[in-house]
């Protein structure tokens, strides 16, 4: 297949590792990615923020960048965010729509009709579960709200986990309770969101795991902040950074990373 | 304008102003008929289970056992109130047994401080559901007017098993033809959740529910 | 006057008794601050809320077209919307040909006025009250006791608010923020007949409330409730209950007046079917409720003889005006919203400032008090901030009976917020920012400088950011800044 990869603006400037990781495993898996340069955000900040008026050139901007797939350019495209692309599914056409552009409306819906996120575009349009990766360390999993409650990407998370070698899957307590982003919420509503994404990473400390993953680096960084700040020794992943880990080519906990994740991480305690 | 052309007509005034169109007649895929048929042994054993869940009290009895039964359930009170058209024979055993057994008429109607002073009810009922154990008086003279089952503390109520339907739905149609009748739904004893939702059964309403199911009904 | 050891510990919440049910004072952020510092209220909360919850889940499992009662449910409110004007006309008619009398309000004052001459006119001091939200966002009681008329509460919970002196902080379980201990104690200060030696048992606490009220049910001559349904063709109103408090209301007193907001209407008798599945399951996770009374109007020698409809507006056509925030109406008052609600969990009711708390309260609110279809709300109106109280996780939306999309609801009144229909919104902090970077993110090419910041920063800031000046404080309050990377994925991409 030939992939677009839908970035995600959080991903391209702050976690790149999540971007560079799905280029890494759809390659192995024998696909072409190309990565649209046009592309910036789609819009979801604004719209939830409530300036869906100064979102509309920022969808503008996403549906033609990734209208070329209409014309067989690619043939799918791939997010690595739940909340990203259940944006571009529920809320690029009504901005559209309230903004008075039909047709810019009736494109982003034909657009979203073709990107997937990206547990979605391996179980569903690529049929596989089991992705070849080898990863030996126990991973606790938190669905983030909008790939479960918005995209209903399921169990294909849990179920692609499952296949990866050496993996120990941990069931995480509470695990459809949101960690308290919510984009301008964390901000706005500072102090209900860290008394969530408190009990949050509590919950995720307490399964002993010493990585914790998620189809989302925007719900990750506030996990990850408040385990750091607990001092919980857990380290966030994308899922896509364990996918794309191998035996042949092994997840790089990159420089400058503490060194208990590296040697304590095969078993973490219970 | 006077409130009510006031608010009419901002009511139209809002539909026209929102421009949403008529969403036309609502979807109705939800089952009318219940997991089990009415008036089945199924049915029956659902309903008995779903009252017990809500701790009410079931007996299963026959009519030829009925005013042996109904005695049973009366047999620790002094007084007991009927509605004016309850089957009479019922209450044979519990007069035999020396219970005032006081008559409800619409002529003399008891105070409700007399209701509050009687022990218990007896009463027949209109129909059951299974699914979700509940009773549906409607007023009629074999369940008299509402007052009666609500201050004894005690409403010893007889279902046929011919009465017992599977579903929410099937008990509504039912229902239907006479929606001027004062409707009562009882699903077990009173009960509250309003302490830490911790459910106690036994509020205002009577603490003890009794149903006489008569199987050959 | 005296005191002594133990006296009232009881103090009221929220502290200070509001003027106005639907806006009591403070934004949601200000209000949750204080709130999210009770750790007992916490643990409260917690404990019911994971409890119903579990008990929803189980109930509604159980019925294999669970989501077909939904589609039907929002079916019938969405038609019974649309053809409010003639639902209302025809259920006048059908209450009046059963002997009933209707009476139209436009809003709360006018809705008090009715509601005291017709108790004033029976001569009455005292009435008996059905636990009833649309009596709590008019401020019955209060405008009662201004005219010399004691109001009663006699559902549990609402007892419970009522002597301590509380405001509800749910739509089921208004005393939800209090614990068995607590409750014990407001009986104990409050309730003058409490018996010595209460216990914090919930029977013997529902015990003593049974033996309170009994007296005061039997010598009630007015009842006052609200109405869960009021079906258009027949006139029959419904109320579900659960203690029995509800039949004795509707039961004994000779005259029963009946205040209801005009969404509650429905078309006909079988809508009951779908309704009477949906609610009992939703709110309190049960098969059926305890109780469900429904009546037509008077019935002769059975229940009040004198019957008494009070069509209340109060801002709801406001809300109906709104084409997204209009489906506000459709909602049944079963609090599921609440109870899943991960804020709600944390803050609790009263940090949302109005008798409609959670979630839809978040949607409601606002809307009655102005912010819907051409209505304006001051962003700087404390109800303004219901909508941004919401992490968006769309949890109350798949609990939803009649699937209300509180979320896209949320998102299209946090726009109503920043731009008021026909104004020019002032600038903010919030707009001068998101504007800021919006116009980063209208271009592929802007992005990818405006991103470059970050691997700047990478090499200024320390590796663990711990924490940061006003507005950075907001994040690092709770969490660390994340580690932040060197080269931006698309440098990555093209350095490849």
């Amino acid at each position: 297949m030939r992939l677009a990869l839908f970035t995600t603006c959080l991903v391209d400037a702050v976690f790149p590792q999540a971007a560079q990781a799905t280029v890494r495993l759809l390659e192995r898996l024998g696909h072409e990615v190309d990565v649209p340069t046009g592309q910036a955000c789609c819009g979801q900040m604004h719209v939830n923020s409530g300036f869906q008026k100064q979102a509309l050139p920022i969808v503008r901007n996403h549906v033609r960048t990734f209208a070329p797939v209409l014309d067989g350019q690619w043939d799918a495209i791939v997010g690595p965010s739940g909340s990203c692309v259940g944006a571009a599914r529920h809320q690029q056409a009504m901005v559209a729509r309230r903004g008075g552009d039909e047709k810019l409306a009736g494109l982003a819906d034909a657009v979203a009709a073709r990107t997937y996120e990206l547990s979605q575009l391996l179980v569903d349009a690529l049929g596989l579960t089991d992705v070849g990766a080898w990863f030996p360390h126990a991973v606790t999993y938190h669905p983030t709200c909008h790939s479960m409650r918005m995209l209903h990407v399921g169990d294909r998370p849990t179920r692609l986990l499952r296949a990866v070698a050496d993996l120990d899957l941990r069931d995480l307590p509470e695990a459809d309770s949101c960690c308290g982003f919510g984009g301008t919420f964390a901000l706005k509503n500072s102090e209900t969101s860290g008394a969530m994404v408190t009990d949050k990473a509590r919950n995720i400390a307490s399964t002993g795991a010493p990585f914790v993953t998620a189809g989302d680096w925007s719900c990750l960084m506030n996990i990850s902040g408040a385990l750091d700040r607990q001092g919980a020794g857990v380290r966030a992943l994308h899922l896509a950074e364990i996918l794309a880990s191998t035996r042949e080519d092994p997840w790089d906990p990159g420089p400058g990373q503490s060194g208990a994740v590296r040697a304590g991480a095969r078993t973490g305690p219970r | 304008m006077n409130a009510r052309s006031t608010v009419l007509d901002a009511v139209r005034k809002a539909l026209d102003a929102s421009g949403v169109p008529d969403p036309g007649p609502a979807p109705r895929a939800y089952r009318v008929e219940g997991a089990v048929a009415a008036r089945s042994t199924e049915a029956v054993d659902l309903f008995v289970g779903r009252l017990e869940d809500y701790r009410a009290t079931v007996v299963r009895t026959t009519s030829a056992e009925l005013p042996a039964t109904v005695a049973a359930a009366l047999s620790d009170v002094t007084s007991v109130v009927v509605p004016a058209g309850l089957d009479l024979s019922w209450v044979r055993e519990v007069r035999e047994a020396g219970v005032d057994v006081q008559v409800d008429a619409a002529a003399a109607p008891r105070t409700h401080a007399e209701l509050d002073a009687i022990a218990a009810v007896l009463t027949a009922s209109r129909v059951a559901i299974a699914e979700t154990g509940t009773i549906a008086l409607d007023g009629q003279p074999d369940q008299g007017r509402r007052a009666l089952t609500l201050l004894p503390d005690r409403h010893v109520c007889v279902v046929a098993a011919s009465q017992v339907v599977g579903s929410v739905p099937e008990a509504v149609r039912l229902l239907a033809p006479h929606p001027e009748r004062p409707l009562t739904w009882i699903s077990g004893p009173s009960a509250t959740s309003d302490i830490e939702l911790v459910r106690v059964e036994g509020v205002h309403g009577p603490r003890d529910l009794r149903v006489l199911v008569v199987q050959d009904a | 006057m005296s005191t002594y050891l133990g006296m009232p510990t009881v103090r009221p919440m929220p502290a200070h008794a509001p003027d106005e049910p639907l806006r009591w004072g403070q934004s949601f952020p200000a209000a949750a601050h204080d709130t999210l510092r009770d750790t007992q209220l916490r643990a409260n909360l917690r404990k019911a809320t994971h409890t119903i919850r579990d008990k929803r889940l189980a109930v509604t499992a159980e019925l294999p077209d669970w989501e077909d009662l939904r589609d039907a449910g929002a079916g019938i409110k969405a038609s019974a919307m649309a053809a409010l004007p003639e639902l209302l006309e025809q259920l006048e008619a059908s209450v009046q040909a059963r002997g009933g009398q209707v009476h139209w309000a436009r809003d709360a004052g006018e809705a008090n006025r009715i509601v005291t001459a017709i108790v004033q006119a029976t001569g009455a001091r005292e009435i008996v009250k059905v636990k009833s939200m649309v009596t709590q966002e008019i401020g019955l009681n209060e405008h009662l006791a201004d005219a010399g008329i004691e109001a009663i509460e006699t559902d549990l919970a609402e007892l419970i608010v009522q002597l301590a002196g509380d405001m509800p902080s749910h739509i089921l379980v208004p005393a939800i923020h209090r614990n068995r201990d607590q409750i014990r104690e407001i009986f104990d200060a409050r309730m003058g007949d409490a018996p010595d030696g209460l216990t914090s048992d919930p029977a013997t606490l529902a015990a003593a409330a049974r033996a309170h009220l009994r007296a005061r049910f039997l010598r009630a001559e007015v009842a006052v409730s609200g109405a869960n349904f009021a079906i258009a063709q027949t006139g029959t109103i419904g109320v579900v209950e659960s203690e029995g408090n509800g039949r004795m209301c509707l039961t004994l007193p000779r005259t029963l007046i009946t205040v209801m907001g005009i969404e509650k209407v429905l078309p006909r008798f079988e809508d009951l079917e779908v309704f009477l599945q949906l609610l009992p399951r939703s709110s309190t996770g049960e098969r059926m409720n305890p109780y469900t009374s429904m009546w037509t109007g008077v019935t002769p020698g059975d229940g009040p003889q004198e019957f008494h409809l009070v069509l209340l507006d109060n801002g709801r056509t406001r809300a109906l005006a709104d084409e997204i925030g209009r489906t506000a109406l459709h909602c049944i008052r079963c609090s599921a919203c609440l109870n899943v609600c991960p804020v709600y969990e944390r803050t609790g009711g009263h940090a949302y400032g109005s008798v409609y708390p959670g979630p839809i309260g978040a949607i409601l609110t606002p809307q009655l008090l102005g912010i819907g279809g051409s209505g304006v709300l001051d962003p700087h109106d404390p109800a303004a901030s219901l909508p941004f109280a919401s992490s968006l996780c769309g949890a109350c939306y798949d609990a939803c009976p009649v699937k209300i999309d509180i979320p896209t609801a949320l998102v299209h009144l946090r726009d109503r917020v920043q731009h008021p229909p026909g104004h020019r919104a002032r600038p903010t902090v919030w707009s001068v920012a998101l504007g800021f970077v919006a116009l980063s993110m209208r271009s592929g090419r802007a992005f990818r400088w405006v991103g470059r910041i970050v691997p700047v920063l990478a090499r200024v800031l320390p590796r663990r950011v711990r924490r940061l000046p006003f507005p950075g404080s907001l994040w690092t309050s709770s969490r660390d800044l994340p580690p932040l990377p060197r080269q931006t994925f698309r440098d990555w991409w093209s350095a490849r």
